[in-house]
């Protein structure tokens, strides 16, 4: 599918070929991450965060400003007409009337959508809820897809809040695109949701859930990991009883392949050791960096000539 | 022909057959027909089939259904076949099937869904994903819904 104007709502609305598209050209955009390539001078990104953001706000920002544009736009309601009672649509509409594509993060799931449906600029989707994050997706396969080459053959685990991470919903519908074995990891209460088991199903996805990274560790070529809220449990004492077993230690990784390579789409709290991070499995730090050149290439290709 | 009638025949309308025996009133609040749109309506409770050995009938006198309305009926009672009926005879039959798409009829459950915002011009609106039995999307949010969890959520 062609490119040019398109919305980025979800990670189910790009198929391989989309994505080894967009690799291509992030791979050609890291050469300019750091310095400059005007080929959106003129054009103007709306960047409308309803929700706070630090990492994927910002590297949109820096995306557009190294393509040669403009940013304009809000993190947070506060200040905006949302607090005064304005409607989403209706924000939505004045932006679409200022700029050329616009970003957005809201709470509620399903706004982007909407505003896709309401905006004639490109929308794209910076998260919505615990539904979608879609660039977040894009930027977890390119991670792999540089380090490894290829998509194609890696067992790939999921370790933490694998029911409410919306990164996780997005990385396993981008996923199902390549054949890969997925596994995992996460107590029962935080198993997958029906609609992320289903699509598995429906799309002939290799997986399987287990409780306890130790069991398959040895197997992987990739261990993401998300956060696991406190929030999330009734029983305070069951969380304080898992939270250990969903930590990724030295120990934990010295069973594993010698490539295995740590991602999670940060902020980390403590479910990765710090002594991970000067070991060659850390690799969160460089797929966040990655985020530039990749969302460089998406607005690119959603807005270049 | 039906040997005893327990209510007579309609001249125009719509005849609403092989309904599973009691959902009868559930394919009436599906359909929103409700006594307070004055609609002259016949319902036939746990009678006699040769081929659901009970069911409901449902009698819309006056009005025809169209293909669209109906298809929501498939979600509560697959087996139902539609009667259309002009001067007491059929003049089409056919049966139910699953629609699509289903719009407006049923709200989100996903209290953050978009379509639950006030203000929002965003209108409910759920694919079907899965036919046996009947699993349907949110449109906007993607949460699954069955049946049962649709009909506590009629709009």
């Amino acid at each position: 599918m062609a490119w040019r104007g398109r919305d980025v709502i979800t990670a189910l609305d790009f198929d391989r070929r989309d994505l080894e598209e967009l690799f291509e050209v992030a791979r050609e955009m890291e050469a300019y991450a750091r310095s400059r390539r005007d080929v959106l001078r003129g054009k103007v990104l709306a960047v409308a965060f309803f929700e706070p953001s630090t990492r994927t706000r910002l590297s949109f920002e820096t995306a557009m400003k190294r393509l040669g544009g403009e940013v304009v736009g809000f993190s947070g309601p506060e200040g905006t007409s949302a607090e005064k009672g304005e409607t989403f649509a209706d924000t939505i509409r004045m932006l679409d009337a200022y700029a050329d594509c616009i970003v957005v993060r809201h709470r509620a799931e399903g706004a982007a959508k909407l505003a896709a449906e309401i905006a004639e600029a490109p929308v794209i989707n910076a998260g919505d809820g615990a539904s979608n994050h879609p660039t977040q997706a894009m930027l977890d396969l390119y991670t792999m897809w540089r380090t490894f080459g290829r998509i194609d053959g890696l067992s790939i685990g999921v370790m933490g809040d694998i029911r409410h991470a919306r990164t996780v919903n997005s990385l396993i519908q981008s996923l199902s695109n390549f054949d890969v074995s997925l596994y995992l990891i996460a107590p029962e209460t935080l198993y997958p949701r029906r609609e992320v088991l289903d699509l598995m199903e429906r799309r002939s996805v290799r997986y399987v859930v287990v409780d306890n990274a130790k069991e398959v560790i040895g197997k992987l070529d990739v261990l993401y990991v998300v956060r696991i809220q406190k929030e999330r449990f009734l029983d305070p004492l069951e969380y304080e009883r898992v939270k250990g077993s969903y930590r990724v230690t030295p120990e934990l990784l010295s069973r594993g392949k010698p490539h295995l390579l740590v991602m999670h789409p940060l902020p980390r709290v403590d479910e990765i050791d710090p002594a991970v991070d000067s070991t060659p499995h850390a690799g969160y730090f460089r797929q966040a960096s990655l985020g530039v050149p990749l969302r460089m290439a998406l607005l690119y290709m959603v807005l270049g000539e | 022909m039906e040997r005893e009638l327990v209510v007579k025949k309609i001249r125009r309308g719509t005849v609403i057959d092989h309904i599973p025996a009691g959902k009868a009133l559930q394919v009436l609040r599906v359909l929103g027909i409700d006594a307070a749109d004055g609609q002259v309506v016949a319902l036939v409770m746990n009678v006699e089939s040769s081929k659901l050995g009970r069911k409901d009938i449902v009698k819309i006198e006056g009005r025809e259904l169209s293909k669209e309305e109906t298809g929501i009926i498939a979600l509560i009672a697959p087996t139902a076949t539609i009667n259309i009926i002009r001067d007491f005879q059929v003049v089409d039959k056919y049966k139910v099937s699953l629609p699509h798409i289903v719009v407006g009829r049923f709200r989100c459950s996903n209290p953050i869904c978009i379509t639950n915002m006030p203000g929002e011009p965003a209108t409910y609106r759920f694919v079907l994903v899965r036919e046996e039995p009947p699993i349907l999307s949110c449109d906007y949010c993607g949460r699954y819904h069955t049946v049962e969890e649709l009909m506590g959520s009629i709009t």
